[in-house]
């Protein structure tokens, strides 16, 4: 198996060894690399979720999406994102115009810290160590601030009940997020993320070893972590149809792109994590017993059996959005505390029972 | 003023036979006396008030149907009632007037019905006729800093209001008048909001209001406390200029008030018209127009499917049902030559006869229909947040239907049978078998289910029609300048939202003395503050779809 690890060595050789740079230069020169490998990569997936959502989205509505710009429309996304480079950003009479301008750049470093926790492959995690999934829900969360920041200082009505409801439903969710992130741990024995994933390469994914519980358990994730999205169903801080566009009525230019990135990422981020945690994260499909399919499947890089799970659960996710009508807030709420919350309880102790009994695969 | 009608009337019939440029098919002038013709009873204001209590409370006409203002003249300002008994669905109209022209006062009717209080906001803004015991005495769709009350005859319009820079300031406090004991009217100001509420604006520009109309909505966290409607951001008058046209030409007007009932609001006019006239159009333009009526339905309630699933944010059903759609448009565009303004009725018969390939068309459509109505409720009514958002939610009664004449789907879905093509049959309706499709249920899945049915019921008369369109001309001959003789008329459709009126009061002139439209949508504007107090934000939203409401019709 491709081991990423052999390359960032041979490039840290390369500048302590070859370039003669001292120990912290070397790191900081690497941590530079890194962040903007971070961002780049962050924009090409945000532009590549952008045309794919537009794509199955129009396939399911019986049309085509867009086809003008480049073939197959695929040029559509670069040109939105260079129009909304150029559009002005507009400051508003009596809005908060401090908090008015960082909320959504808290919506971008949330989603970037957690997105640089994602593990690509063997070897290539940016943010590993032993409470990575602890750090993963608690800079999660970060992002809800600057969307109850948005929604406070735009001094908008509709934004205001946008970014109450947006705060009520992603705090609710996060606990059923949490819970199932746990019912996992429990199963794997760790919160590194790197060791999760190794530990499925080893004993199978997590989603058959765990069979029942974890199944539940995806059921759930998936179902939380759309709602904490904000999207599909569970869209209503931004229902363009109550609240014209939510919490980020009053934004304009990139400072609603950086909305508009983060939840494409988010949506990414979540279904990164879906596959990291349940579907093996970078491993491959191994079947025991069939050695011959085993050896073919650990030819094909880690990088791509993540990204292409990941991709897999995004499409659930577009799918599920683009046929369900959307909830009304205290049903969003009542799903939570009267069902996934309970469920995800009962998960978490059946899960438990399990592991001490030996009865995973 | 009736009296004087009657008399000028053959007058005004025997200038009638004037030369004529061609020889007309058409009988000249009306032997018998127009079948539409109105005739109200003239009463004294409070006289008329007590009428309308003993008509409602003695003789069960507990449905408004209609309520118009009218500039008489020197004879004073005056308002005509129109009700309905909603059993025997038998109609009468009363007339009163006031010859006061400085300060004309009216009982008002709007403790009796709930929609006389939209109905006489309309009066007053247009002919400054004010109610006494009205709660809520101010304009509805001019401006609050409007000079003048412009449907009067003698009102200098564009004199007193030179186009304004600023921008419309909306009232913050109502009016009432009251008569007290003594015969004097007093004025009472109140608040329409207080101080501490949390008002959000709805609108006017606002994806979920279908058009531009302007919702005031008080909230308490996110449930719905009270609903304040402004309208009149697209008011174009068109009753007004109507006035000052001739007959034909205010056929093109009517296309642009509710626009998904084009078809329907014009055969309206037409046939009000056409009986008013004595003119007998031929079968093949009844069951003609009977066809269209029904495409035009159909057209109309696959809209209403689409937007209320574009409402509550089910995307993909929306183009689902604007696929469909579609098909509905090309056969209109083929035989019309438009797809939404369709300009399809004359007085006397079509603009043009059916396209050769409209049967085709039209027979290939309806097995497509019903095989995708199932398809809609795959996708969209079997869904459990869709039950959940739409079962027990803004529950009208019947009563409440009735009080505030919400016709049309709105109305059959709290159990008030009110069809108009059942019970005043025009048209081929009289000869096609078809259900009125009721529920009793009241609430917004009920007014969903019942257009959904109402496009198979549409299918089945379509179906018997479409095979059995007779011979005959498509335009009857009628004179080249067309003249209504001098009377009251008014006839109704069923439009694709309810009962859509025509409401003519003519003095032989070759342009209407006064058009009035019964709109379709506002008493469904109306309802809303009722049907949604206590419902939260987002409830509002499916309860406004689910009424389908079209703005234009509401600001004629």
């Amino acid at each position: 198996m491709f081991n990423f690890q052999d390359i960032t060595t041979w490039i840290h050789g390369m500048l302590t060894g070859t370039l003669g740079l001292p120990e912290w230069a070397a790191i900081l020169t690497e941590s530079i690399g890194v962040a903007l490998a971070v961002i780049t990569l962050y924009a090409v997936f945000a532009i590549f979720l952008i045309y794919m959502e537009r794509k199955v989205c129009a396939f399911f509505q019986c049309r085509l999406g867009p086809m003008r710009v480049g073939p197959w429309g695929t040029l559509q996304v670069f040109s939105d994102v260079f129009k909304m480079l150029t559009k002005e950003i507009i400051n508003l009479r009596q809005t908060d115009r401090f908090l008015h301008n960082m909320a959504p750049f808290l919506v971008v470093t949330a989603s970037m810290l957690t997105f640089a926790c994602l593990p690509w492959n063997k070897g290539a995690h940016i943010i590993d160590f032993n409470v990575g999934v602890f750090f993963f829900l608690a800079v999660s969360s970060l992002g809800v601030v600057g969307i109850l920041l948005a929604g406070w200082s735009s001094n908008n009505k509709y934004s205001l009940i946008g970014a109450m409801r947006s705060g009520a439903q992603i705090i609710s969710y996060e606990l059923s997020i949490g819970m199932t992130m746990l019912t996992m741990i429990c199963l794997t024995g760790t919160m590194s993320f790197s060791e999760i994933c190794a530990d499925q390469a080893v004993n199978g994914w997590n989603i058959f070893r765990g069979h029942l519980p974890a199944v539940l358990a995806f059921i759930i994730y998936l179902i939380a972590g759309n709602a904490e999205c904000n999207r599909g169903p569970f869209d209503l801080p931004e229902s363009e149809s109550e609240l014209t566009a939510g919490y980020h009525t009053e934004y304009s230019g990139m400072h609603f792109g950086y909305y508009y990135l983060a939840e494409y990422l988010n949506l990414f981020i979540c279904a990164g994590m879906a596959a990291t945690i349940f579907l093996g994260g970078w491993a491959p499909l191994t079947i025991a017993g069939l050695d011959g399919f085993n050896e073919v499947m650990a030819y094909i890089p880690g990088f791509v059996w993540f990204i292409g799970k990941a991709i897999f659960v995004v499409f659930l996710l577009m799918w599920l959005r683009w046929t369900f009508p959307r909830l009304r807030i205290d049903q969003i709420l009542s799903l939570e505390w009267k069902y996934l919350v309970p469920i995800s309880m009962f998960n978490l102790v059946l899960m438990a029972l399990v592991v001490a009994y030996g009865l995973h695969f | 003023m009736t009296e004087q009608n009657e008399q000028s009337k053959p007058q005004a019939a025997a200038a009638k036979p004037a030369p004529a440029a061609r020889p007309a098919a058409a009988p000249a002038a009306p032997a018998k006396p127009a079948e539409n013709e109105l005739k109200p009873r003239v009463l004294a204001p409070a006289e008329a008030r007590a009428e309308l209590v003993r008509l409602k409370e003695k003789e069960g006409m507990d449905y408004l149907e209609n309520l118009t203002g009218v500039d008489w003249g020197e004879e004073g300002l005056g308002v005509v009632y129109q009700l309905e008994n909603t059993t025997t669905h038998q109609r009468v109209a009363i007339k009163t007037l006031t010859a006061d022209r400085e300060n004309p006062f009216l009982p008002s009717v709007s403790d009796l019905w709930d929609i006389a209080n939209i109905y006489e906001r309309e009066v007053y803004d247009f002919y400054g006729i004010k109610f006494t015991g009205h709660p809520d005495m101010r304009r509805i769709f001019m401006r609050e800093d409007w000079v003048g009350y412009p449907f009067r005859k003698d009102d200098e319009t564009e004199k007193n209001n030179p186009l304004r820079m600023t921008n419309e300031p909306l009232a913050d406090t109502t009016d009432s008048y009251i008569l007290q004991q003594d015969g004097t009217i007093t004025k009472e100001t109140h608040n329409i909001f207080e101080e501490d509420e949390y008002v959000v604006n709805i609108g006017p520009q606002h994806p979920s209001t279908h058009g531009v109309l302007h919702f005031r909505v008080s909230l308490e966290g996110e449930r719905i406390r009270k609903i304040d409607p402004i309208l009149g951001y697209i008011h174009r008058a068109v009753e007004k200029i109507s006035e000052n046209m001739t007959y034909p030409q205010t056929l093109a007007l009517t296309d642009r008030l509710d626009y998904l009932g084009a078809m329907q609001n014009r055969h309206a006019l037409c046939m009000c018209i056409e009986k008013a006239m004595g003119i007998e159009v031929s079968e093949r333009v009844q069951v003609i127009r009977t066809i269209m009526d029904e495409l035009q339905r159909i057209d109309s309630h696959i809209l209403f499917f689409s937007c209320l699933c574009q409402d509550m944010g089910a995307t993909t059903a929306f183009l689902y049902g604007f696929r469909d759609r579609e098909e509905i448009l090309k056969i209109f565009e083929e035989t019309c030559g438009g797809r939404l303004i369709l300009n399809y009725n004359t007085i006397g018969g079509v603009m043009a006869d059916i396209h050769p390939n409209f049967q085709k068309r039209v027979k290939e459509f309806i097995p497509y229909m019903r095989k995708n109505i199932k398809e809609y409720h795959d996708i969209f009514t079997g869904n459990v947040i869709f039950q959940n958002r739409a079962k027990g939610v803004g529950v009208l009664t019947r009563d409440q239907v009735i009080s505030f004449g919400c016709t049309g789907g709105t109305g059959r879905a709290a159990g008030w049978s009110n069809d108009v093509r059942k019970h005043h049959p025009y048209a081929a309706y009289g000869k096609v078998n078809f259900n009125e499709v009721l529920r009793t249920e009241g609430d917004s899945f009920a007014r969903y289910m019942i257009r959904l049915d109402e496009i198979l019921e549409s299918l089945n008369i379509i179906e018997q029609l479409i095979d059995n369109i007779p011979e005959g001309p498509f335009q009857e001959k009628t004179k080249p300048i067309i003249k209504v003789p001098a009377g009251t008329y008014y006839s109704s459709v069923e439009g694709s939202r309810g009962e859509f009126g025509v409401f003519l009061e003519s003095k032989g002139d070759k342009s209407p003395y006064r058009l009035h439209y019964r709109s379709t949508g506002l008493p469904l504007v109306a309802v809303m503050d009722t049907a949604c107090r206590g419902n939260m934000i987002a409830d509002l939203i499916t309860i406004g779809g689910t009424v389908d409401y079209v703005v234009p019709d509401i600001d004629r």
